[in-house]
């Protein structure tokens, strides 16, 4: 199986990385100058790569699908970026955040990534403080930082409740000053539809001119793929709604590899879901988590009265409510990581203690910090995040608690890569959220933004050229060539098709169906009836799709329900693979909990012996059954425990 | 808090082809919608309803739907963003209209954001004006520690005041001259309050304020329109830093 060569460094962990550095291939300035690469995507990952490749001296095309690569995805992300500074002195170090990683990922990541990402995010910081991210600050005028959700220690860098921007902003900063020298070309409103592999190598890709409805061929040396998570599988969730897994889906088709499907994060405290109305879910940053006590009633009949709207949260006394994650988990309490407290507020709403009229929702309060730090002090820290609370519930988050329910948010599991980022189409590159290497099986708060800006600043540029030296004798792409034909036909046959179905009904409604299936059977808790009942599902909403829905407008114009029409198509593969994936998986671990797989509490139970390694799929074609490869998981240093939050 | 239900709206909408097409108003009706739902979730409502009678639906730009991306760009009833304070589109809800309302609903309108479809507009003049000097030009690699350059928490907080700024246009759309000055300001003051971006400070307005005309972008005569729709609340304030920073400049040239 040559295809699985993760190529991890040999040597101490510690070294591996400079090792590997200074073993891999430089390309000359002179050389960089004839190479052309293509990075599909602006969010931090695809920005902060095509600024910086740019800088080296390579040419670099860029594409994202909004009007703007400043509005990629990671614009919305609230709380923060994790870098094991230690600036506060508490103990923290490149080791401790890589052990809480690789912990906090339930022990489902290569060690040799996950050091790697500790060992660089010192350096991420001090890039974004010379590019002028205004991070907040203390009053001596040094870094502040705040504690994130599963760790014990203060590493995590913000700006206000609007991290993911300022550092977007930063790195888009920097792709602007490369376009303006004229070392990036930018393709806004283009969107990727596929790869095309020449020879074994990836050599280009086929996009379509959002705006006029062209398709066109676009070559190179090298492509990367930046193009974020497949998390609207669900149709509602906190991704923007344009992101997709088209790009990465593209890629699996042609003989990328795809790993871990079925690793998805439900993160505990959205907004709750409201009437069937609605189009997406709102996230209210995990930071609310370090000052907001989350509670249900203890009685039955409070919340009985409560989703009947007789009484209000403010009715019920202390000693009738139910600080359940303080009382399951005391050390952890309040900051347990993400997916336990995703099920222990799906547990009690289960169990008929939710607080909205839907029964979905329990409360998160600030009641108890403002009688403690007073509201300036809350105002301060979240006042943006209860704005928005506010702008959208109507109700005044400092008078009365937040509601809050889980919803689907990140996606673990992405393109196969191996240490260099590579994946198993040679020249084809995947990194920040569409790859998989990092987080596991879980992905601690803070550390998606961390990882983007990690794969672009700081990691691909180095083992691009590891590969690049290879290509300097290859001259321009020739994107006439018999494959960029192919694949351009390929894709056009395929929109055709799409607009040719006259059906009756509209995406949406196929795109509701799909993240029913999604959420009742491969969302917060499976089993393998329901996984089963989610694969024979979506086969037959695939079918009833293909064969009735209908698409108004023109091909060759602005054309949005085109657009979703084509990323729902694959979503329903990729909805089939996570079922896939999570049935193969019977053991519990992160984000992926099978109801067969349990301590004696109730507790995920993770399986070792079985399940220690990246579960990876290969497409074999249309209607056959992919194959699945395994690479083991092997832990030298650090030792595998059942995680415990009590 | 209790939302209610808005039985019938009458969606008065620029149709607008291509960019060569003159474009016209249609109204529709719409019935039976929550208080609770967001604009953006009526104007889907009201996209599924045409669908299905077999008309083109109509084009608008949205992507994160939590006011931060800056992409969702509609003119309601004479306001960029509408009819609330401090929100973009997708922040803004039906329990601001009443029952049997009719709600105008156009495009961005500003010379140097032409019409693509509908509701859609092209505003890469914005990033235009910014690859003139909007950035700190720092290459990756080699840059000091983080905490080796104090900031005070004044200027830092300031700038993040101004780095707010989400790149949606209202404040071009809301001034009777289209000019861009508020978002130009925004990133200039962004950057000069940080020692960071000081050392280009001059240069960056200049060449920003000189990119910014050339789009046809118009003059600033010190409306505040722009901050009063603006959806982030940027200061007006930050135009007269613009202005002491482009001041200087050109005496220094
Ligand atoms: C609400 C929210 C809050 C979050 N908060 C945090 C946080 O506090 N800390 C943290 O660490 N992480 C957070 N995350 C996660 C984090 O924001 C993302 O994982 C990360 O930003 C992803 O970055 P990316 O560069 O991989 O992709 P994205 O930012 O998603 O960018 C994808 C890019 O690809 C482009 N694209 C996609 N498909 C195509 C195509 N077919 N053709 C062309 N272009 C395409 C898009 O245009 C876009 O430019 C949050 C996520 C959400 C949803
Ligand atoms: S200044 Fe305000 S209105 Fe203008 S682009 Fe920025 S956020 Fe939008
Ligand atoms: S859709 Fe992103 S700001 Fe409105």
């Amino acid at each position: 199986m040559q295809k699985l060569n993760s190529k991890i460094p040999a040597g101490p962990l510690a070294e591996k990385w400079s090792r590997h550095k200074a073993a891999i291939n430089v390309v000359s300035p002179a050389n960089k100058r004839k190479l052309e690469i293509i990075v599909v995507g602006t969010g931090l990952g695809g920005a902060s790569a095509a600024a910086s490749l740019a800088e080296l001296g390579y040419n670099v095309k860029a594409f994202c699908y909004q009007d703007s690569p400043r509005r990629a995805h990671s614009i919305a992300a609230q709380g923060g970026i994790n870098a094991a500074k230690n600036y506060q002195n508490d103990n923290d170090s490149i080791f401790r955040l890589f052990y809480d990683t690789v912990k906090g990922g339930d022990y489902r990541a290569r060690e040799a990534n996950v050091y790697r990402l500790a060992e660089v995010s010192p350096n991420i910081i001090d890039q974004c403080v010379a590019q002028g991210v205004p991070f907040a600050r203390e009053y001596g005028g040094l870094l502040d930082n705040r504690s994130f959700g599963g760790v014990l220690v203060s590493r995590t860098f913000y700006a206000r409740g609007q991290t993911g921007q300022q550092l977007l902003l930063g790195a888009y900063q920097a792709l602007n000053r490369q376009i303006s020298k004229g070392n990036v070309k930018m393709y806004s409103r283009h969107e990727m539809l596929d790869v095309v592999v020449k020879d074994g190598k990836a050599r280009g890709i086929i996009a379509r001119d959002m705006v006029t409805g062209e398709i066109k061929r676009f070559g190179a040396h090298a492509v990367v793929i930046a193009t974020g998570g497949y998390g609207n599988v669900f149709f509602l969730s906190t991704m923007a709604m344009g992101a997709n897994g088209s790009a990465a889906w593209q890629c699996y088709k042609k003989g990328a590899m795809f790993a871990n499907p079925s690793f998805v994060q439900i993160h505990p405290t959205c907004i709750p879901v409201h009437g069937s109305q609605q189009s997406k879910l709102t996230l209210m940053s995990e930071s609310l988590r370090n000052d907001g006590r989350v509670w249900v009633p203890k009685k039955l009949e409070d919340a009985q009265k409560l989703r009947e709207g007789k009484i209000g949260p403010n009715d019920i006394p202390d000693e009738d409510r139910d600080f359940y994650l303080e009382r399951r988990y005391p050390s952890y309490g309040n900051l347990v990581p993400r997916d336990v407290a995703s099920r222990a507020a799906k547990e009690r709403c289960d169990a008929g203690y939710g607080v909205n009229p839907e029964g979905k929702a329990v409360y998160l309060d600030f009641k108890y910090s403002i009688e403690r730090l007073g509201k300036k002090v809350i105002e301060a820290r979240y006042g943006n995040l209860f704005q928005m609370y506010e702008k959208i519930t109507d109700a005044d988050p400092y008078k009365e608690p937040m509601m809050i329910y889980p919803a689907i948010h990140y996606a673990m599991g992405g393109v196969w890569v191996d240490y260099n980022l590579m994946t198993t189409i040679p020249g084809l590159y995947a990194i920040g959220e569409a790859n998989f290497s990092d987080h596991g099986a879980n992905r601690l708060g803070a550390s998606a933004l961390m990882q983007g800006l990690a794969d672009g600043y700081f990691i691909l540029p180095y083992t691009i050229g590891d590969y690049l030296a290879g290509e300097i004798m290859t001259p321009k792409v020739d994107v006439n060539a018999p494959e960029f034909e192919a694949a351009e036909k390929e894709v056009t046959d395929r929109l055709y098709k799409l607009f040719n179905v006259k059906g009756t009904r509209t995406v949406d409604y196929f795109h509701k169906e799909l993240g029913h299936i999604m959420w009742d059977y491969v969302g917060m808790s499976r089993n393998e009836e329901g996984l089963k009942k989610a694969i024979s599902g979506i086969q037959k909403l695939r079918e009833e799709f293909w064969a009735d829905v209908k698409i108004p407008g023109e091909l060759n114009n602005l054309n949005p329900e085109l657009e979703k029409a084509g990323r729902l198509a694959d979503f329903f593969d990729i909805g089939e693979l996570m079922a896939r994936d999570a049935l193969l998986r019977n053991e519990s671990c992160g984000g992926h909990f099978r109801e067969e797989s349990v301590t004696e509490d109730g507790e995920a139970m993770r399986n070792d012996e079985k399940y220690a390694h990246v579960s990876i799929w290969e497409y074999l074609g249309e209607k056959k059954e992919p194959a699945l490869h395994i690479e083991p998981l092997v832990f030298e240093n650090v030792k595998l425990s059942q995680r415990s939050y009590k | 808090m209790a939302d209610k239900i808005l039985k019938k709206l009458y969606i008065k909408v620029w149709r607008q082809n291509n960019a060569q097409d003159k474009g016209r108003f249609e109204t529709y009706e719409i019935e039976n919608v929550s208080t609770g739902s967001s604009f953006l979730e009526m104007m889907d409502i009201l996209n599924n309803n045409l669908i299905e009678k077999g008309i083109d639906p109509v084009a608008f730009d949205h992507d994160c739907r939590e006011g931060i991306c800056g992409i969702c760009s509609m003119f309601i009833n004479g306001r960029p963003h509408g009819p609330d304070s401090a929100v973009t589109t997708c922040q803004l809800h039906m329990r601001k209209f009443n029952d049997g309302d009719t709600i105008t609903v156009e495009p961005w309108r500003a010379a140097a954001f032409p019409v693509i479809k509908d509701l859609v507009v092209d505003r890469t003049a914005f990033d235009k004006i910014l690859q003139a000097g909007g950035f700190v030009s720092v290459n990756t690699g080699g840059v000091p520690d983080g905490n080796a350059i104090l900031i005070s928490r004044d200027d830092a907080e300031e700038a993040m005041d101004a780095a707010a700024c989400i790149g949606c246009g209202a404040c071009v759309a809301a001034c009777k001259n289209s000019s861009a000055m508020l978002f130009v300001a925004a990133k200039v003051s962004h950057l000069a309050k940080l020692p960071q971006g000081r050392i280009e400070a001059k240069a960056r307005a200049r060449n920003m304020v000189a990119r910014m005309d050339e789009l046809g972008f118009g003059g600033c005569t010190n409306t505040g329109a722009c901050e009063a729709e603006c959806p982030k609340s940027i200061s007006i304030s930050h135009i007269a830093r613009l202005n002491r920073e482009y001041l200087v400049a050109k005496f220094s040239e």
